[in-house]
């Protein structure tokens, strides 16, 4: 079970990376629990600066910006 | 039915030439900025072990680089206060970040007039320096003691390879696309100048763009047109319709002039309003419009975008309460100044 979580403030651009997650998710066919993470000490906790950020069973994998959904997909292969 | 009329000509001023010609150029070197200037390359003025100097002249201008989503200031301003330089820099970081927006002046000077244009800015580079040297000192004794487990690594960032004169370059055109497009020019001539500088842009990009930097620049700032235009328009509609609405005498009552109160007044409203961004500029040339002094204006352009309520309760709960009013009083006390300042001289 893959344990992802979009780490931000709730603003579009940390929507579209969680859609493309859950779009990646159900297209390389990976069962996956989605999580937001809101809280600005939680998200620091990751050592991430600029939100949105995508964590993948506890690893960043990407921060400060939103990838192409393509590359979200390569991100969650990566740890699957 | 005057309402509906007062909006749509406010509309119909601002999309007209006079604005466009230089909201569509100045869209595009905002996008170009969130595309090619690397946020490493800017990040590691803010490490632990950074230069304080550099630190802090970084973060009074680096706001409109770094910020790409208002959302995006306040887990950089947690970052660099708790895990970097500190919270001189960081609140420096805070207030530059809404405030030193290329759009933002760009159609402030455009829609609203040079010199405020010109105040506005200088006034927000100013203030990041001076409120985050004043909370640094202020705080210094606290900050001593505070246990912080800084982390430079954070800090790191993946450093930009191009040579900083082919930047220089580039950014220098698109500022004279700006320019030129807005200049009181022969209209063929203006043409042939703005032919010419498009051609060296695209001539740059053919030689110097890697592989996907053009797309990238152009989905940003396609970003950017989607993100802040149709609520430009909205806000813009509703200024006018204010103007409609709302008596010049009320207006001129309590932020006409150029009195303390005046000033003091439109500092506080800016303060605890939020503003979509841009939207502070229409609604500020409405009121100015109903005869509000050019001080409590400028007051209103330096505390509205920086600060808002919901804003003042996120920073609360990164750096506490005593911390967020203070830093709240100091920006509502130099927009005060500044505006009685700028109210005496303008």
């Amino acid at each position: 079970m893959m344990h992802i979580k979009i780490l931000g403030m709730g603003c579009r651009n940390c929507r579209t990376l969680e859609a493309y997650a859950r779009q990646a998710a159900a297209e390389l066919g990976i069962e996956a629990e989605f999580e937001e993470v809101k809280d600005m000490d939680k998200i620091m906790s990751y050592d991430v600066m600029m939100t949105p950020a995508l964590v993948v069973n506890e690893k960043v994998k990407v921060a400060g910006r939103v990838p192409s959904k393509e590359e979200v997909k390569k991100l969650l292969a990566e740890e699957a | 039915m005057r309402i509906l009329e007062g909006g749509i000509a406010e509309l119909g001023e601002y999309l007209s030439a006079h604005v466009l010609t230089c909201l569509v150029p100045a869209f595009f070197i905002a996008g170009a900025i969130a595309a090619l200037l690397s946020s490493g390359a800017v990040l590691k003025y803010f490490g632990p072990q950074a230069n304080k100097y550099l630190a802090y002249g970084v973060a009074s201008v680096s706001g409109a680089i770094l910020a790409v989503c208002s959302c995006t200031v306040l887990p950089l301003f947690a970052g660099i206060y708790k895990k970097g330089a500190g919270l001189g820099p960081a609140i420096a970081f805070l207030y530059s970040g809404p405030a030193i927006n290329v759009l933002a002046i760009v159609l402030t000077a455009r829609a609203i007039g040079l010199k405020m244009g010109l105040a506005r800015t200088l006034g927000a580079i100013f203030f990041s320096l001076i409120i985050g040297l004043i909370m640094a000192a202020l705080f210094a004794g606290e900050e001593e003691k505070r246990d912080r487990t800084t982390n430079p690594a954070m800090f790191g960032g993946t450093e930009d390879t191009r040579p900083g004169s082919q930047l220089a370059i580039f950014f220098g055109l698109l500022i004279a696309i700006l320019l030129f497009g807005t200049a009181k020019i022969p209209f063929w001539d203006k043409v042939a100048v703005l032919i010419s500088l498009v051609t060296a842009v695209a001539l740059a990009v053919s030689r110097w763009f890697k592989e996907g930097e053009f797309q990238a620049w152009m989905q940003e700032t396609w970003k950017y047109v989607r993100m802040i235009f149709p609520v430009l328009l909205v806000g813009v509609f509703i200024a006018g319709a204010l103007k409609v609405i709302l008596p010049p005498e009320w207006i001129s009552r309590f932020v006409g002039g150029n009195s303390l109160s005046a000033n003091l007044l439109a500092s506080l409203f800016g303060a605890l309003m939020y503003f979509s961004t841009l939207t502070e500029v229409p609604i500020v040339k409405a009121l100015t419009d109903l005869s509000m002094g050019q001080g409590p204006a400028l007051a209103l352009l330096l505390a509205g975008p920086a600060l808002s309520l919901p804003n003042m309760l996120a920073i609360r709960n990164i750096m506490g309460t005593k911390k967020t009013a203070v830093y709240v009083s100091l920006v509502v006390v130099m927009a005060t100044l500044a505006g009685m300042l700028f109210g005496a001289v303008a």
